[in-house]
């Protein structure tokens, strides 16, 4: 089980991470920033297993892979939104973190909720229900199993 | 079957029949990487084992967000840059010329009928020459570097048809925030928008770069158009078959087909803090403006310094009100400062800065505080782009932002 972080629509990569911190050396540097504008807390309480739940268009804007490396970073387990910006979650596979889209959670849900991803069987459990969530097309399910696209190229040679 | 213009294109480049759906893996014809990314990218080049570049001629490295650097860690990504190019053979490096975007097909890069990708999301702007093209992150970029390939899947498809003459106070990014409004920042995801009618027909190369370049902001894959004779112009090259061949059927099908009447068109704005907050200048006129920022690879060309120019010339701009104008590339500002554009400008009291992405992504000089208002020309009013979270960034035409400085408070041009 995981606590659920909620989020409104059109969350943006300049939300998630700003850019004057895109430049910090590592990850591990900029994690601390995540989410500053909207939750100056965010970084400091999230914790390994941790779930960031959104409504639609989750990642929109620039192209930066800082975003959802910040997230795996910090140790969310998985981004569940009613929907994604195709850059964000085309960047989130090729990390190697899940990104799920459940068109029910972000409204049956609050904030400090626990919930369970099943992602083999494409259901999320939260306060006692079963929800339904999109299993991902089979091309981007093997990058992620494989643990990212670098990963996945290396398993190719 | 009847094809899309995106359908069409990925088509021709697969050497068959393609879906909306299908999952193809395409061959690429140029990368542009830029300087907020390299680093990143180079990094996991290596990381993946590349011993070199699948044709280092297919890759063009542009440095322009931090030009000239603004932080003391800034230059370690032109470092960075340098040591890549120069270990992988990279001989298309342009280190002060202009915004990527600006140069990709300026400089003589990509044609119609491509495919490019790039590490920054405004990508789509080359969909204005006929072309496919949109952003990647950089572990992505690195794979594309090694294998020269991407798979992709072939979007639905958006028509955007527009018929008759703009009033003189409207532009093409006037047209492209209205459309963004009407879709909402989501309501174009994965999809390839693809702009139709005479009033497109009749715009300059430059027009329609802008709102190829904002197609993105609707959360569209790419925005497109197709080739004409003036795009060949533009890009050099003669106007053949298959170029003319590089079009949507008639009976295509699309997801959704939006019509609009230019006349019916009236300068807008994106209101802070979201680009599909879309209202009639009218509507906010007398809001008190603290700076103006005319530039960016949305709106930062030859004509937009003209359309300001015009309004501002032998004129100045509001007491205590800053302007800052920032050329897209070397090229145009050596245009604009040739034919006196930048001098009515700087006589206006305008701030001329050096072509790059300057304040839009917030690095360059401009930065603003708590309550203060920004009347932009660039794509994007996120909170805190350009400077704190509590800075109010309107997004405008470069009418509207001209007319603005002169007054102090927003106005209609």
């Amino acid at each position: 089980m995981g606590r659920i972080f909620k989020f409104e629509k059109d969350v943006d990569t300049d939300q998630i991470i700003a850019s004057q911190y895109l430049l910090f050396p590592t990850i591990e540097e900029m994690k601390s920033h995540t989410f500053e504008s909207l939750d100056a807390e965010f970084a400091e309480n999230v914790r390994p297993g941790d779930f960031v739940v959104a409504d639609e268009n989750f990642g929109c804007g620039s192209s930066r892979e800082q975003a959802p490396s910040v997230l795996k970073a910090l140790g969310v387990k998985a981004v569940i939104a009613k929907s994604f910006a195709r850059i964000f979650y085309r960047n989130s596979i090729n990390i190697g973190m899940p990104v799920i889209v459940s068109k029910e959670l972000h409204d049956a849900v609050s904030a400090g909720d626990e919930m369970e991803l099943d992602l083999e069987n494409g259901t999320i459990l939260a306060g006692g229900k079963t929800y339904s969530c999109t299993k991902l097309p089979q091309k981007m399910q093997d990058i992620l199993d494989q643990g990212g696209l670098i990963a996945s190229l290396n398993k190719e040679d | 079957m009847a094809h899309t213009l995106i359908e069409k294109l990925i088509g021709n480049k697969v050497g068959k029949e393609v879906f909306p759906g299908d999952i193809v893996t395409v061959p690429v014809d140029w990368c542009m990487v830029d300087d907020i990314m390299v680093a990143f990218a180079a990094a996991k080049f290596e990381e993946m084992g590349f011993a070199k570049i699948w044709d280092p001629d297919k890759v063009v490295l542009i440095y322009d967000h931090f030009l000239p650097t603004t932080q003391a860690d800034d230059s370690r990504q032109f470092r960075a840059g340098n040591a890549f190019a120069d270990k992988y053979g990279l001989k298309n490096v342009h280190r002060t010329d202009g915004i990527c975007h600006q140069l990709m097909t300026e400089a003589g890069y990509v044609k119609p009928g491509d495919i490019a990708f790039g590490t920054d999301s405004h990508t789509t702007t080359y969909g204005c020459v006929g072309a496919f093209s949109t952003g990647i992150g950089y572990t992505e970029m690195a794979g594309i570097l090694g294998t020269g390939e991407l798979w992709m899947k072939v979007p639905e498809s958006i028509k955007v048809v527009i018929d008759g003459t703009l009033p003189s106070n409207v532009t093409s990014k006037d047209v492209i925030l209205r459309i963004i409004g009407d879709l909402t920042a989501s309501g174009a995801t994965y999809q390839s928008l693809e702009f139709s009618g005479s009033t497109v027909d009749n715009m300059t190369l430059a027009s329609r770069m802008t709102m190829s370049n904002m197609a993105v902001e609707a959360g569209a894959k790419c925005g497109i158009f197709a080739p004409d004779e003036k795009t060949c112009e533009y890009c050099n090259i003669p106007y053949t078959e298959k170029e003319k061949a590089l079009r949507p059927d008639a009976d295509a099908s699309y997801s959704r087909i939006l019509t609009y009447k230019a006349e019916d068109m009236v300068p807008v704005m994106a209101c802070p803090s979201l680009v599909d907050n879309i209202k009639p200048v009218s509507e906010v006129s007398g809001t008190k403006v603290d700076q103006v920022f005319l530039g960016s690879c949305t709106n930062g060309r030859l004509e937009d310094l003209h359309a300001a120019a015009e309004i501002l010339k032998d004129r100045h701009i509001a007491p205590y009100l800053k302007m800052i104008v920032t050329p897209a590339s070397v090229k145009i500002y050596r245009e604009a400062l040739a034919d006196g554009t930048l001098g009515i400008l700087s006589d206006a009291g305008a701030i001329i800065t050096t072509p790059g992405c300057g304040l839009c992504c917030g690095r360059g000089g401009g930065i603003l505080c708590d309550n203060e208002v920004v009347v932009a020309t660039n794509n994007r009013n996120f909170l805190g782009r350009m400077g704190t979270s509590k800075v109010k960034i309107y997004l405008a035409s470069p009418k509207t932002a001209a007319m603005t400085a002169l007054t102090g408070v927003i106005t209609e041009a």
